[in-house]
């Protein structure tokens, strides 16, 4: 079975400081992680390739030093990775995006599925992946939290929503954007780690390599304009009241009086 | 001269770090307590490769360098001093004499197994009344129709009775001195082959430290180390080795004792404000942060030197001799910064005193650190 995953290197926001003058992002020397999500995608793809002797392809459009993410994905057992990387890709929306990993993944070729991550932590748009899967004509199912079966033709998959989940099977190929509660992703091996500098290469791709329409990539292929970037007011803490029902509702009561709400 | 850290060490960093913080950190303070050995975490190790990381891979190892090891070390034993010892006993004095030493079918037999992580490793050269003076050795081995017969006892075993291999030194002809040492690989449940209680100790209480007792112990010829009589070349060039994971333990439990500082200052407020904005503490603080990383430099170097193969034996005894005292040192001071509360054993500062104190023991005392560098200096 040919799997496909596709990352994103971002900015571990854990680690994120802001200028308390500003109050903007310092982002020099921000240490980067692979997506926490896209490790999900990844750990999934991994899990199921080992024992029907699978292929995973790891593929991350970025700038070259995204190189650094997958080889972190090459030590966790990926067979290989390709870096589509190229000015041209420069400023692109979700939509080009998509359309680049779209032309990428056909020049790889032949794949049963794909996994992405719902959502990268820096943009948090969960749209890469299914308009990968428009632009690659094949069903897309979102926040997979379980596999339930997966044989050559079928995919079942539990499928999160806000209050409960469905179950739903999908033709193969498909791709399926993975939610942190589908898996724990493993640790890199030491043995890895010197796999993936020493012994094997990341592909570098280019739009010419992949063939992309150059009016459909980059700044001039995304139809999405930034109108204004703000920082949101800060929300106050939301009150818990405690006590039995009719004591919670009485408190509510008196809350609303005091703030003239009601 | 670049001081850079390659892209492929950048990446054992972080996974060193996620591994100590996630996995090692979180039981420390028990262990210590119970004085419990870490199976759970070493076994995490083994499948990770952590044990075999020097070693190549064609020989079961990871296929990394020492520079990697030693970091493996100093990350585990920031967050726990003793999971970081049974590291590097097992790589440093259990696998690599085999590595360097052995015959290829040793090797096959003995370290390919502890470089995967199936077998614990371990190396015993002290006795009752031989520590630093190593040709003072009693136990005794006696070739005898294709056998060596063992008998004597072996003090303060690191990784003693948990280990099922182990380096044993031994006098086969006691008249020439030094040059009667030499060095056997010996198997756990080998007839004759027991081990004392385990020692209860000040620090590293979760590493296990027991004698060995051989009486009448016979193993096969094959399983001399080197010829008869390479015994002390054997024990000398080990620690060679042996000294840079333990130089590398100390400064993870000297970059501890830092981190602990730093938070602990910034938190906790004397006459209103934090005690991190009183000169007396930044003082401690800004030595402490120096000199761990003037120890980190010397660790790091010898690490490289010996990755070069490059003469590394007075490098190694600076580094060790530097960094455990620069643990010994910090570690006190620590306790200082947190005050009353740094002496309760709620605080990590307490664990990590007593800790760092034996690093300026075992593998050779500061002492014999400074005799190494001496010798070295004025030859």
């Amino acid at each position: 079975m040919k799997i496909v995953v596709c990352i994103k290197q971002v900015p571990n926001t854990t680690e994120v400081k802001f200028d308390p003058k500003t109050g903007t992002l310092i982002r020099e020397g921000l240490p980067t992680i692979i997506n926490p999500e896209d490790k999900n995608a990844l750990e999934e793809a991994l899990a199921i390739a080992a024992p029907l002797g699978g292929q995973v392809t790891v593929i991350s459009m970025g700038p070259a030093q995204a190189d650094y993410a997958l080889r972190e994905t090459l030590a966790m057992g990926a067979h290989e990775a390709v870096l589509l990387s190229d000015r041209a890709f420069a400023g692109a929306d979700t939509w080009a995006t998509s359309y680049a990993l779209a032309k990428a993944i056909e020049k790889h070729g032949e794949f049963s599925l794909i996994f992405c991550g719902r959502q990268a932590i820096d943009g948090d748009t969960a749209q890469v992946g299914p308009e990968l899967a428009e632009h690659l004509d094949i069903p897309h199912v979102t926040y997979v939290r379980r596999i339930v079966s997966l044989d050559e033709k079928y995919v079942v998959v539990e499928r999160a929503l806000e209050d409960g989940y469905e179950v739903v099977e999908s033709t193969l190929p498909a791709l399926l954007t993975t939610l942190k509660e589908l898996n724990v992703p493993r640790y890199p091996s030491a043995s890895g780690i010197v796999t993936a500098f020493d012994e094997k290469k990341v592909a570098v791709w280019t739009a010419e390599t992949v063939g992309a329409d150059p009016a459909k990539i980059g700044l001039k292929g995304s139809p999405t304009q930034v109108k204004r970037t703000f920082t949101p007011s800060v929300k106050g803490t939301g009150k818990i009241l405690t006590g039995t029902h009719k004591e919670a509702v009485q408190q509510l009561v008196q809350e609303l009086r005091a703030k003239h709400v009601v | 001269m670049d001081f850079t850290l390659s892209k492929k060490h950048e990446m054992f960093r972080t996974l060193f770090q996620e591994f100590a913080t996630q996995e090692v950190a979180p039981m420390a303070a028990e262990i210590d307590e119970s004085g419990e050995f870490p199976w759970v975490t070493i076994k995490k190790m083994a499948s990770l490769g952590f044990l075999g990381l020097p070693f190549p891979k064609a020989l079961g190892g990871a296929g990394a360098d020492t520079l990697a090891y030693i970091m493996a070390v100093e990350e585990i034993s920031c967050a726990c001093a003793a999971t970081g010892v049974v590291l590097s006993a097992h790589v440093s004095l259990g696998a690599h004499p085999v590595y360097q030493f052995g015959t290829p079918e040793q090797k096959a037999l003995f370290m390919v197994p502890q470089a995967k992580g199936e077998k614990l490793g371990a190396f015993a050269l002290t006795e009752p009344n031989a520590g630093t003076d190593a040709a003072g050795q009693q136990t005794i081995a006696v070739l005898e129709g294709g056998e060596y017969v063992l008998n004597g006892t072996k003090v303060f075993i690191t990784n003693g009775e948990v280990a099922d291999i182990y380096i044993v030194f031994a006098m086969t002809d006691k008249s020439k001195g030094l040059k009667g040492i030499s060095a056997f690989i010996m198997e756990k449940g080998t007839p004759g082959f027991t081990f004392g209680p385990q020692e209860n100790k000040m620090g590293i209480r979760a590493s296990s430290t027991t004698e060995l007792i051989f009486e009448d112990c016979r193993i096969p010829a094959s399983n001399i180390l080197g010829k008869e009589g390479d015994g002390f070349k054997i024990a000398m060039q080990t620690l060679d080795g042996g000294r840079i994971g333990i130089a590398a333990q100390a400064l993870g439990i000297a970059q501890a004792a830092l981190n602990e500082s730093v938070r602990y200052a910034k938190e906790r407020q004397q006459f209103g404000k934090p005690i991190g904005t009183f000169q007396a503490m930044q003082w401690m603080i800004a030595d402490m942060g120096t000199e761990i990383e003037a120890a980190r430099l010397l660790v790091y170097r010898a690490a490289w030197l010996k990755d070069m193969r490059r003469p590394f034996s007075k490098e190694a005894a600076m580094a060790k001799l530097y960094a455990s005292e620069t643990a010994m040192k910090h570690t006190v001071k620590a306790i200082q910064i947190h005050g009353g509360y740094g002496y309760m054993k709620d605080y990590k500062v307490e664990r990590l005193m007593r800790d760092a104190k034996i690093t300026e023991i075992y593998e050779g005392t500061s002492e014999v650190q400074r005799m190494v560098i001496s010798a070295s200096l004025l030859k």
